[in-house]
């Protein structure tokens, strides 16, 4: 029991990040950009929350400084793809390009030195409850707030006024422009909203996960968190399965490889003759599975162009330029 | 002062009480282009006043800086007799300026009432928008279901989303953006009644448009437009459609000669038999049971409503669309249902899209290279060089380029500049020499004047008229009933991916073809 | 002050031209500004940075060494990137090249005869357009996501260089390292002046790579090709191109040009298998690219530019004491300048002062 708690809970932190960097990209898809600098972002803000830890001596002053930096470093994608409507896609590279190399030359100084770490905050009564209580209430500040900020983008985008005008954004942009609806600056906005939780969700990495600077921690986090968005065809409670499903793969894959083969001989004999085939895949292999498991979540998902068609936003990737 | 409300700046009132909107010497410039230079207009209460004008002319220009989409760059906007800057679309909106776009500015993944809400102002709480669309849809007679999703209705239906949004905003000045260049005649009815209903409640109507009949028929007052200047003012009752037209075109543009078909029982050349094809993708149309029979030298005309399938039509005639069944589509006697558009041209056929920039021609590629772009498969042997390598040479095409471009008489700058520098109306003309210079035996041509100049959509449907009395079978497909009338030997309908059979251009009747574009009166 | 753009009527031919150089331009003042902040002369700096690595002959093949696999990659990727697919996955499919390159060499050494090199080149090119094929296959088969698919494909093939020579292809004798046997002669690029360098033939590939890649892509009708459906795909489609075609034809260029790379890079350096092979040149070269306007000739120079870049990284440490990481800042900075300065291709951009629009919001 112990041990499934343990790896359950290891599958949590694994999500949290995936969740948060996601749901961000996601708003910032909804509003007709397609910002693919996520992975970028998402390293700036590790190292930028580990920096800011290290130096205040605070995990949390370290999340905060790794939102900044995820929304600062996201404008100057915004300034080129919507000031001056640079090609998307290619910005979005040179983001990530720029983030792997700017956070390797700041994060020199880090490398090897113990990070802060952000402690669970036990909520009482309710951590004790019997399966859940741990799991749920005996949490970081981190993973609470990326469940409040799924229900808070669900409700904003469905529910209000501005959800409303920034999905109307990104369904036709022309059409917002003729009714007035300023749409550079609501795509900035939307832009820097993806950049702050993917931020955040680079500090995650650095202040929870891990909680060390490594240089290019981020590991192609940043890049699942897009599929997840295709994933999810653009609604938040999808990305929360998705990112979940990312997570488990991504533990199960570290568990397989450090599990004690003998440990195991309380097994029935065909579960243990299972277990020891598993065990002899090699690790690179295990290692490679939840790269492998975006690509085949990406085909199944795009199979169906016709319903990909429907959820994609209309003016997804295109480049703006308001007549005056 | 609310950041919404238009900015009074002093009270220059000293007309008559009933003068709604008064523009001044209004100029707007767009680099060197002057799109409305010194344009004056009086709007009064009560009235329906037309705009009228070419495309290009500025109408466009003129009624986006009324609605705070544009500023001007000179002169003066009054309301009331008072002097107001619009800044924004809401200022207009608020100021008691409503606005029917005629590209729909509608958001095809939202549903009717958040298409709404998004053009009223913060006040209006989202959950009560769609019952009031709803009342309100229902006081004009202009029916609506509040959470269907726009991406799902029909032309007709999106414009009453158009209408009832604006009204809702409760509007002194209506503007309406070519209206019915959208609709049947049926549904162009109905719209002049809710017009004529708007009027009476003392609303006024500015009314933009190109189809003199109606104007004629309706309109209070016209004021007409010709390269961004007030070429004339009227009352167009008083007026011919002659003599309305000849100050927006400032000059006589004569009619197309037609001679009479005289290979009456000339070879079928192009046929299409029970073409079937599924909508490739959610928003498209459905091919059901196409039939056609072209014969050499006539001109067949394809009416329709936008968005009925003519796109999906021409696409499978191409073969930018390939058929299941080669049988389903015949050219020259060549079964071809399944052979791609370079197979069809090099069994004669030539095409002209309906998208200019994008379909027809690259924007950023030279004339000599949108040469190629169509005739690299059925003119390989003069454009091509050096075996498989497939080296282009780039002198020939130069050379027929020129060609072409002296044909067509196409106004361009430079030698060989890019498609997108060319007006629409020189880069139509281009395209059309593009094919004519072939002699192709099949020509089919998706709204071959859309957005062109009265002089040049003269001389392209002469070009058209021509080529089929020289023997060449010619498919028109076009929004504009004018134009199919005018061009056509034969006329058939387009009504939600169906064809009605070809009937005789001298004796089918406007009314019978709105029928049909309505999708009554099949069969 | 606020930015406006106005579309120019036509692509402005000047400044086509003219971007790269001053992206460039802007680069070295953003490098004044980071030389400065972080303390140093800043002339000084950019010398031992840019000038320096030119000054002396090994250093000048060292040039022509980084600048080989750069230049090759970025020629498929300028394919690949004009015809609107983007493979960003070539550091993958260089590995793959890799490895499958190395097939012969390490699992038949003894091998010899001039046709070997040729075959393991060949192997090494169908091993990354194989690699390649997958995103473009997923691509076109079930509208996969080409950039997202090709890029996780980096990482699988990067463990699975990883798995090989930890396991199956260690060298027997090799101490325990992970490395695989060192190849013969007959198995690597021999270098063109043996006296004054160790710059190999793989920059002759290149210049010939270049060379075709130059011919085809403005020349011929498959070139023309490229564009039209880059720029315009319904157009392509009216061309009566296979936009779908293409999307393969591209991926397999650019990944056998990849695969290239990477056993250009095996046979002519290393000279064994590595667990890492390259510093990241897969990524790089889509900076080459872009700062090469997409054009053979224009890629050529910016290899050489962005080679210069890992030079002067290396040579900045050892002289002033700085990070290497600063040439790879320098890269990502470059390529940010390249696409803001492509604006210029189709607008003006206008400075406007504050006017009275703003001063109401």
């Amino acid at each position: 029991m112990l041990m499934t708690e343990a790896i359950l809970l290891t599958i949590f932190t694994a999500a949290t990040p995936l969740m948060i960097a996601a749901l961000g990209e996601l708003v910032t898809e909804r509003s007709g950009v397609l910002n693919l600098g996520v992975e970028g972002m998402m390293i700036m803000g590790a190292v930028s929350g580990f920096a800011v830890a290290q130096l205040t001596g605070s995990a949390y002053l370290g999340a905060l400084g790794g939102i900044a930096a995820g929304a600062l470093f996201s404008l100057l994608f915004a300034f080129l793809t919507l000031t001056l409507v640079a090609n998307q896609v290619a910005t979005g590279l040179a983001l990530t390009i720029l983030g792997l190399g700017l956070s390797g030359l700041i994060g020199e100084g880090f490398v090897g030195q113990p990070g802060v770490k952000m402690f669970p905050i036990v909520i009482p009564f309710l951590s004790e409850l019997p399966l859940v209580g741990k799991l749920l209430f005996s949490q970081d500040a981190i993973f609470y707030f990326s469940i409040a900020l799924l229900i808070a983008i669900n409700w904003f985008l469905f529910k209000t006024r501005a959800g409303l005008t920034l999905r109307s954004v990104g369904d036709n942009h022309k059409s917002a422009h003729s009714l007035g609806i300023d749409v550079i600056k609501i795509r900035y906005l939307a832009v820097m909203f993806g950049g702050a939780c993917s931020g955040l969700a680079g500090a995650h990495l650095a202040l929870v996960y891990v909680p060390q600077w490594v240089e290019g921690m981020s590991a192609g986090r940043g890049w699942i968190a897009l599929a997840l968005v295709v994933f999810a065809s653009w609604r938040p409670f999808r990305i929360l399965v998705g990112a979940y499903l990312f997570g488990a793969v991504t533990i199960a894959q570290l568990h397989i490889q450090a599990i004690d083969i003998n440990s195991l001989t309380f097994l029935p004999s065909w579960l243990f003759y299972l277990a020891e085939l598993i065990k002899a895949i090699p690790s690179q292999f295990l290692s490679s599975l939840p790269y492998i498991a975006t690509i085949v979540v990406l085909v199944i998902i795009s199979r169906n162009r016709r319903l990909t068609l429907i959820n994609t936003p209309a003016s997804l990737g295109k480049g703006f330029v308001p007549d005056r | 002062m609310n950041k919404n409300d238009a900015i009074v700046e002093d009270n220059v009132g000293s007309q008559s009480g009933d003068t709604m909107l008064e523009v001044r010497s209004i100029t707007k410039k767009f680099g060197d282009l002057v799109a409305n230079d010194a344009v004056s207009l009086k709007v009064t209460k009560g009235e329906i006043h037309a705009l009228l004008g070419e495309n290009g002319a500025g109408k466009s220009t003129l009624v986006k800086m009324l609605y705070g989409s544009l500023q001007p760059d000179g002169g003066e906007i009054v309301w009331h007799g008072n002097r107001v800057e619009i800044l924004t679309p809401s200022q207009a909106r608020n100021t008691g300026i409503g606005m029917v776009f005629q590209h729909f500015s509608l958001f095809d993944s939202l549903s009717v009432a958040e298409n709404i809400a998004l053009s009223l102002g913060k006040e209006n709480d989202l959950r009560d928008i769609g019952q009031k669309a709803r009342e309100v849809s229902e006081e004009y007679g202009l029916p609506l279901q509040p959470d269907t999703i726009i991406g799902d209705m029909s032309v007709g239906e999106r414009q009453r989303v158009e209408i009832v949004r604006c009204l809702l905003q409760n509007p002194e000045l209506i503007i309406l953006d070519e209206p019915t260049s959208v609709l049947t005649p049926q549904e162009a009815d109905n719209l002049f009644e809710t017009l004529a209903r708007l009027k009476s409640e003392g609303r006024s109507i500015l009314y933009i448009s190109h189809r003199l009949d109606e104007v004629r028929q309706m309109c209070d007052h016209a004021t007409i437009l010709r390269h961004g200047k007030v070429v004339g003012e009227c009352t167009p009752a008083n007026e011919t459609a002659a003599s309305l037209a000849n100050p927006m075109v400032g000059e006589e543009v004569g009619d197309v000669s037609r001679a009479a078909v005289t290979t009456s029982a000339g070879d079928v050349l192009l046929e299409l038999n029970n073409v079937n094809q599924p909508a490739p993708t959610p928003f498209a149309i459905a091919l059901r049971d196409v039939n056609l029979k072209v014969r050499a030298g006539e001109v067949v005309g394809i009416a329709g409503v936008a968005g009925n399938g003519q796109s999906e039509l021409f696409d499978a005639v191409s073969g930018e669309t390939l058929s299941l069944q080669n049988s389903d589509i015949r050219m020259r006697g060549n079964d071809c249902g399944t052979l791609g558009i370079t197979g069809r041209r090099k069994l004669g056929a030539a095409f002209v899209a309906e998208e200019r920039l994008g379909h027809s021609a690259v924007p950023d590629l030279s004339l000599s290279e949108n040469l190629v772009l169509a005739r690299h498969g059925s003119d390989a042997q003069t454009f091509l060089g050096m075996g498989s390598l497939g080296v282009i040479r780039k002198n020939v095409t130069r050379q027929v380029t020129k060609r072409i471009v002296e044909e067509m008489d196409v106004r361009k700058s430079g030698e060989d500049p890019d498609a997108s520098s060319l007006s629409g109306g020189n880069l139509q003309k281009f395209i059309m020499g593009r094919e004519l210079d072939r002699q192709p035996s099949i020509l089919v041509i998706n709204q071959p004047t859309w957005g062109v100049d009265a002089g040049a959509a003269q001389k392209i449907r002469q070009a058209v008229i021509d080529l089929a009395r020289s023997g060449s079978a010619v498919v028109v497909i076009s929004q504009d009933l004018d134009e199919i009338m005018e061009i056509s030997d034969r006329i058939a309908v387009m009504s939600d991916g169906s064809l009605s059979e070809p009937e005789n251009a001298e004796t089918i009747t406007r009314e019978d073809i709105g029928l049909k574009m309505g999708g009554l009166g099949h069969g | 002050m606020r930015i406006e753009l106005e579309r120019r009527a036509a692509h402005s031919k000047l400044f086509s031209v003219l971007s790269p150089f001053i992206a460039l331009g802007l680069t070295l003042i953003a490098g004044v500004i980071m030389f400065t902040a972080l303390g140093l002369n800043p002339i000084n700096a950019l010398y031992s940075f840019f000038i320096e690595p030119l000054t002396e002959i090994w250093s000048v093949h060292e040039l022509i060494i980084k600048a080989t696999p750069l230049v090759l990659i970025a020629v498929g990727l300028s394919v690949c990137f004009s015809s609107n697919n983007w493979n960003i996955g070539a550091e993958g499919q260089l590995v793959m090249g890799a490895v499958a390159g190395s097939i012969l060499p390490i699992m038949y050494p003894e091998l010899t005869g001039w046709w070997v090199l040729i075959l393991i080149l060949l192997m090494g090119m169908a091993g990354g357009a194989a690699w390649a094929a997958i995103p473009a296959f997923f691509k076109n088969r079930f509208g996969a996501n080409e950039i997202l698919t090709s890029l996780m494909l980096v990482y699988v093939a990067q463990l699975f260089l990883d798995w090989l020579v930890r396991g199956r292809w260690r060298n027997p004798e090799g101490y325990n390292f992970p490395e695989s046997r060192t190849f013969t002669d007959w198995q690597t690029l021999p270098e063109i002046f043996p006296s004054s360098g160790p710059a190999h033939y793989g920059a002759v590939l290149a210049l010939i790579v270049v060379f075709i890649a130059w011919f085809m892509m403005g020349k011929t009708l498959k070139g023309f090709q490229v564009k039209v459906i880059g720029q315009a795909p319904r157009a392509g489609r009216f061309a009566g191109f296979s936009a779908k075609k293409m999307t393969m034809v591209a991926f397999l260029i650019s990944g056998a040009l990849a695969g290239l790379a990477g056993i250009s890079e095996i046979t002519g350096v290393i000279k064994q298998l590595q667990p890492t092979i390259s510093p990241g040149y897969g990524f790089a070269a889509i900076i080459v690219a872009f700062l090469g306007r997409l054009n053979p000739l224009g890629v050529l120079a910016a290899g050489l530019i962005l080679a210069l870049s890992y030079l002067g990284g290396e040579a900045a440490q050892i002289s002033l004491g700085i990070s290497d990481k600063v040439g790879r800042v320098f890269q990502g900075v470059l390529l940010f300048f390249v696409l803001a300065s492509d604006t210029l291709i189709h607008y003006k951009i206008k400075f406007i002062r504050s006017t009275k629009r703003s001063a109401q919001t």
